[in-house]
């Protein structure tokens, strides 16, 4: 489900020397030193690279979570890095979905009422919130557990609510943070092809991971060191067995 | 987020967590309680004295017979025997606000009908007395001056002595008895209840002052214009301490007292009195007002304290919201209304349990409550900014979380 906003001729991110540096006590920590890169629109991008290397700031700035301290960042064309947090807030609602490796669903809501979640913010009616939550639950085949609640589910379940929350502001860009990182293997695979189908439906989604087996699924694979982008290259995916 | 949305979402969050929730609330809820109940009690207090105040008669000063002094030794009230009907007449005659001085005698005896007997307080008076005092005569006539003046046996029965001597029944034209002597119940005073004091006004008789006198051996005296007190009534709106003065300066005057002798009368007003018994019900009002009121900001403190540790406890939820696209606004109002509605639930349950509160400590303990809507609109406001103001510190920590290191909390 691809966003009609925003001009679709142009790269849906365009960022050019992103800088973000922490301060750790007295010591300046550089987490980007630089990082410029593009990416169209229905890519599939693997962020790899070891703790510390940059790629968690860098996805921050990707989700418009964190600013940084100088370098532009366009998404969808606009240049989002100088926006106050309100609007930051507006652009997380409207064009990005994030997939977190705890999913972080609220226990005490039933799957309908976390997947509806991200609507509340976008001003959507209760009635249609809900319809909405439902189709998109159903959309990732779990059209049977709407009023579980996370603590019902197992943890591929609960992936997929978070996957179907993620999605039902109809984003243009779907940011996944070490997805699988709660996962078993199988499960794995299962929101790996999850992923891909959602891709080849024209969603762009970045995925930070630190396991190659993850990172093959993608059509790209970005690779972080010491707060550089040191390795950019693109692969045949691995195709996940259905 | 539409406040619609936004209470619902409270209301969930607090039913997911009820003991919790009622823990929170019950501050609140004693609070407010405590307020409607101690104002009630409060309330009630100081309308029974007001009652009482209104039951007194306005501007009366009473004037009675002092204590005489023997070598240093003060002899008791009632020894120097100064009063006379002519000082009544006197003061209405020279003193310019004074309406009606009416003398009294007074003594407690024993009345006696049929089969039964009463000891009560007799007041040998004149229809002035029953003037002064606001007295109403709700069955029977009052005493007449040709009752004084010819000194008949006739009397008016209180209502408790009614109630004791005849049990509530209609007394008028029968015949009770003080002493040996017959009387002729002629009329029946209405009610007045207690007094600032506590003593029941109703206990009473009144007889002619002249029959009192003759009649009544212990009043029988050296000098037949004696009288043990009398009660002043003061024009309306007239200056009670400057009347006051000049009552003091013509008796002390009239009994040919040297400017070193002390005062052989009494005095008291009334109203004087009542004031001062209002003036303390005020302040026991305040006071118990005050105790509820710190409750009331106790409890706040409590919501205070569980929204931390709901805004610690939800960190991560919080990261989740603002990542989805909640701004701090909405962060910061959703904190707000948790904390609010369980101040303005806690008020509603309050409001309930005080007024319960206040009807059973008026049925068991037999103390004169009254509600005061005021008081309720009060608490249950003071209650909402409680719950606003205490939200507040705790929700702007929510909306300012960093949505990174929230997300990542543990």
């Amino acid at each position: 489900m691809p966003s009609d906003a925003g001009p679709s001729d142009g790269p849906l991110i365009k960022v050019q020397d992103l800088r973000r540096t922490y301060l750790m006590g007295a010591e300046r920590v550089a987490a980007l030193g630089g990082v410029s890169m593009s990416v169209q629109r229905g890519e599939f991008i693997a962020v790899m690279g070891p703790s510390g290397s940059g790629k968690s700031t860098f996805m921050n700035m990707l989700g418009c979570l964190d600013q940084p301290d100088s370098g532009s960042y366009c998404l969808e064309g606009e240049e989002v890095s100088r926006l106050g947090s309100d609007e930051l807030a507006a652009i997380r609602n409207r064009l990005i979905g994030f997939v977190f490796q705890s999913f972080n669903l609220l226990p005490r809501l039933d799957a309908v009422a976390n997947v509806a979640l991200p609507m509340i913010y976008a001003g959507v009616d209760r009635a249609t919130r809900m319809s909405r939550a439902t189709e998109a639950l159903a959309q990732i085949g779990l059209a049977g557990r709407t009023h579980h609640r996370p603590s019902q589910l197992s943890g591929g379940q609960q992936q997929r609510v978070a996957i179907a929350r993620a999605l039902v502001n109809r984003p243009s860009l779907l940011l996944a943070d070490e997805p699988t990182g709660a996962l078993d293997t199988r499960t794995t695979a299962e929101i790996m092809g999850l992923f891909q189908q959602l891709n080849r439906q024209g969603i762009t989604v970045v995925l930070v991971t630190h396991e190659p087996d993850v990172a093959a699924y993608a059509g790209r694979v970005l690779t972080f060191r010491d707060g550089h982008l040191i390795d950019d290259h693109r692969q045949r995916p691995l195709e996940a067995v259905a | 987020m539409n406040t619609f949305d936004a209470v619902r979402s409270a209301l969930e969050t607090l039913r997911a967590s009820p003991l919790r929730s009622a823990l929170t609330m019950l501050g609140i809820v004693i609070g407010v309680a405590a307020v409607i109940a101690m104002v009630a009690v409060g309330s009630g207090a100081r309308d029974q004295v007001l009652r009482q105040i209104a039951s007194l008669g306005t501007n009366l000063v009473l004037v009675g017979q002092g204590s005489i002094q023997r070598g240093g030794v003060r002899l008791g009230a009632g020894t120097a025997a100064s009063m006379t009907e002519d000082d009544a007449v006197a003061i209405v005659r020279e003193i310019p606000e004074a309406r009606i001085a009416a003398p009294y005698v007074r003594w407690g005896l024993q009345v006696v009908a049929g089969n039964q007997n009463w000891q009560t307080t007799l007041y040998g008076i004149t229809p002035d007395f029953v003037e002064a005092r606001d007295w109403n005569i709700p069955a029977g006539r009052s005493l007449s001056d040709e009752d004084v003046a010819q000194a008949n046996k006739v009397i008016l029965l209180g209502q408790t002595v009614v109630n004791s001597l005849f049990g509530g029944g209609d007394p008028v034209g029968e015949t009770v008895r003080i002493g040996s002597s017959p009387f002729t119940v002629i009329g029946v005073l209405g009610g007045k209840g207690q007094n600032t004091s506590g003593q029941d006004q109703d206990d009473v008789v009144f007889v002619p002052l002249s029959t009192a006198k003759r009649n009544i051996p212990k009043m029988a005296k050296s000098n037949p214009r004696f009288v043990h007190a009398m009660v002043i009534k003061m024009a309306e709106g007239a200056d009670m301490d400057e009347a006051q003065r000049q009552l003091k300066e013509l008796l002390r005057q009239r009994h040919r007292l040297a400017p070193t002798q002390e005062d052989d009368f009494w005095m008291r007003n009334l109203s004087e009195v009542a004031a001062t018994r209002d003036a303390s019900a005020r302040a026991l009002s305040f006071l118990l007002a005050a105790v509820a009121a710190v409750s009331l900001l106790v409890g706040g403190i409590g919501i205070m304290n569980i929204m931390l540790v709901s805004v610690t406890e939800r960190t991560r939820e919080i990261g989740l919201r603002l990542a989805v696209g909640a701004r701090q606004r909405d962060i910061l109002m959703q904190f707000l209304i948790e904390s609010t509605t369980l101040s303005v639930i806690g008020a509603a349950v309050g409001v309930l349990v005080g007024v319960a509160a206040a009807i059973l400590v008026a049925r068991l303990a037999g103390w004169p409550t009254l509600i005061e809507p005021d008081s309720i609109v009060l608490a249950v406001g003071v209650s909402g900014v409680v719950g606003v103001f205490f939200g507040l510190y705790p929700a702007r920590r929510a909306s300012t979380l960093n949505p990174i290191e929230a997300l990542r909390h543990e």
